[in-house]
């Protein structure tokens, strides 16, 4: 659905160069829901406001359902974006308008004719759960209210593809939680494609189906999550599951386990029942709808043959660090 | 003087005091409308950038805006016959008015148009927004406040600028507290003169700022 090649952006400011997309290549497969990771700075902002091209890339291709945007003269790209929506950190809704008023503009924008605005107006307020609220102004709406009002109004056109920016960066955990269920609504309901961007590991966890770690313009890592849980090193994984008990125990060998699908939850169990070890710290969760679990334990001194039982398990075993 | 004639003499000064703001404010509204719209498509990164034309439009706002307005009110006597036919009168005062004021609001719409979040454009930009759209529905629609404030304002200086149209005839309260006042010592026509004034100016603010509460959903 979305495709990026070689995706190049630098800022130039009073003689100093910001190269903050740096040689990026990102594949969004239809109905996925993929996450970008990275600290601030890292140019993941850049990179979602190239895909709309909101800024213009230096170098690159960006492909969003089969039409190369960069190819595109200024009306076609008017008419692209129609099937780009976008939200925002700070919900950018316009503060003149009411909530209604604010979903219609998406509609007067892409040219729906007004007798049939109402309608939409009514099913997209309904869509999102704001029912009752279409006359209220932004500035009466509490933060999720107004990223509601936010996400109605980037479906309005049905666009095929949803870019996220931060989008729950500016709401409590709870508010946080609800947005994210209703993006992974839309997502399995309407087969909505989402590219996010988020610092919150959070995110990654409860929606995305696939991540990338962006870092100084470039991926590190990328690919679906449950693989990348897998893979020797990876932030990812280290950044889900967070483990920071000792990595080494005087007479024990430490090791970091990690386990996807229904081997998550008896794999510990099973090796409890033939080896001596202790739990020191880890979870087993539900991640892009499967069951993961990552554990740091300490093995006997002599471990070969525990790690030999978890591998046999399809667990990835790496010594602690 | 008697009460009655200072009566008459202030309602007179009153009709050409609101006849020449009312008609200087609809004319700079529409030319300091466009102009600070311009002003801000064609700054460095606007919707229409283009630097030079901003530097020269830019130039001859704060030409204009620098000189006193007394000065402004000879210099453009030419322009004036040619407009006007006269160079003298209410309506001759009309244009050094509104040539004045169209740089003072437009400067002040500009503001007002900065103060449009940049990611409220970027969104509509985002959603395929023309610029069209972006100047009418977005920039002038969430400036609604601050313009209607900034209007206020340019009435207000208005007023003021208006008691110096005496110098080319015009009439209004502003002259009339200057010639009987200033020169004629006539105290009470003064006083009551600057009172109506006071009045005036107080409604004027009144107004704007009643429509500005209206527009405004902060
Ligand atoms: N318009 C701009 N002009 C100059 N430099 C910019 C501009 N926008 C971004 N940058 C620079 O590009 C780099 C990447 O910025 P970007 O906003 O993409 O980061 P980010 O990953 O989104 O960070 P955050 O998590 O803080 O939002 C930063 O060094 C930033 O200073
Ligand atoms: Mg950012």
């Amino acid at each position: 659905m979305i495709e990026i090649k070689g995706l190049r952006k630098t800022y130039r400011s009073r003689g100093r160069e910001v190269r903050a997309v740096d040689g990026v290549d990102l594949t969004v497969g239809e109905g996925d829901v993929y996450g970008v990771l990275g600290q601030s700075g890292a140019g993941k902002s850049t990179l979602l406001r190239c895909v709309n091209m909101l800024e213009r890339p230096d170098a690159g291709t960006i492909t969003v359902g089969g039409v190369d945007l960069t190819a595109l003269n200024r009306k076609g790209l008017r008419l692209a974006r129609h099937g780009i929506g976008m939200i925002h950190q700070h919900f950018a809704l316009l503060s003149s308008r009411t909530v209604a008023g604010n979903i219609a503009f998406a509609l007067e924008v892409t040219g729906v004719p007004r007798s049939a605005r109402k309608e939409r107006v009514a099913e997209l307020i309904e869509l999102v759960g704001l029912g009752g609220r279409a006359d209220a102004y932004p500035a009466q709406l509490s933060g999720g209210q107004k990223q509601r009002v936010g996400i109605a109004r980037a479906l309005a056109a049905r666009p095929q593809v949803l870019l996220s920016d931060e989008a729950t960066s500016a709401l409590d955990p709870e508010t946080t939680d609800s947005i994210l269920r209703l993006l992974q609504d839309l997502n399995q309901r309407l087969g909505l494609t989402i590219l996010l961007i988020t610092h919150e590991m959070d995110v990654v966890k409860k929606i995305c189906h696939s991540a990338a770690v962006m870092r100084d313009g470039a991926f590190v890592e990328s690919g679906p999550v449950a693989e990348l849980l897998h893979r020797p090193g990876s932030t990812l994984a280290r950044g889900l599951f967070p483990l920071s008990a000792p990595a080494t125990l005087p007479g024990r060998t430490v090791v970091d386990v990690t386990v996807s699908g229904p081997d998550a939850d008896t794999a510990l169990t099973g090796l409890a029942r033939n080896f001596d070890i202790s739990l020191l710290e880890g979870s087993v969760e539900t991640l892009a709808a499967t069951r993961a679990g990552r554990w740091r334990i300490a093995l006997p001194e002599d471990g070969t043959a525990a790690v030999e039982f978890l591998r046999a398990r399809g667990a990835q075993v790496e010594a602690a660090a | 003087m008697t009460w009655s004639e200072v009566f008459d003499l202030l309602w007179v000064g009153l009709q050409e005091t609101a006849w020449m703001v009312l008609v200087s404010t609809v004319l700079t509204a529409v030319g300091g409308l466009l102009l600070g719209v311009l002003l801000v498509l064609t700054a460095p990164g606007g919707l229409l950038s283009a630097p030079p034309l901003y530097s020269v439009l830019g130039l001859i706002v704060n030409i204009t805006r620098s000189l006193p307005f007394i000065i402004l009110l000879v210099a453009v006597i030419p322009f004036t016959r040619a407009v006007v036919g006269t160079t003298i009168g209410t309506d001759a005062a009309i244009v050094p008015l509104t040539i004045g004021a169209i740089p003072f609001f437009a400067r002040i719409v500009e503001a007002a148009l900065r103060e449009v979040p940049n990611d409220v454009i970027a969104a509509a930009t985002a959603m395929g927004a023309s610029r069209g759209q972006i100047v009418g529905k977005v920039l002038l629609r969430e400036a609604r406040p601050g313009l209607a404030a900034g209007l206020t304002i340019t009435v207000i200086a208005l007023v003021g600028y208006s008691a110096m149209a005496g110098v080319v005839g015009g009439g209004g309260l502003g002259d009339l507290a200057i010639r009987y006042g200033y020169q004629r010592f006539e105290t009470e026509v003064m006083v009551a003169t600057v009172a109506a004034l006071v009045v005036f100016v107080q409604l004027v603010q009144m107004a704007g700022d009643l429509l500005v509460r209206r527009l405004s959903h902060k």
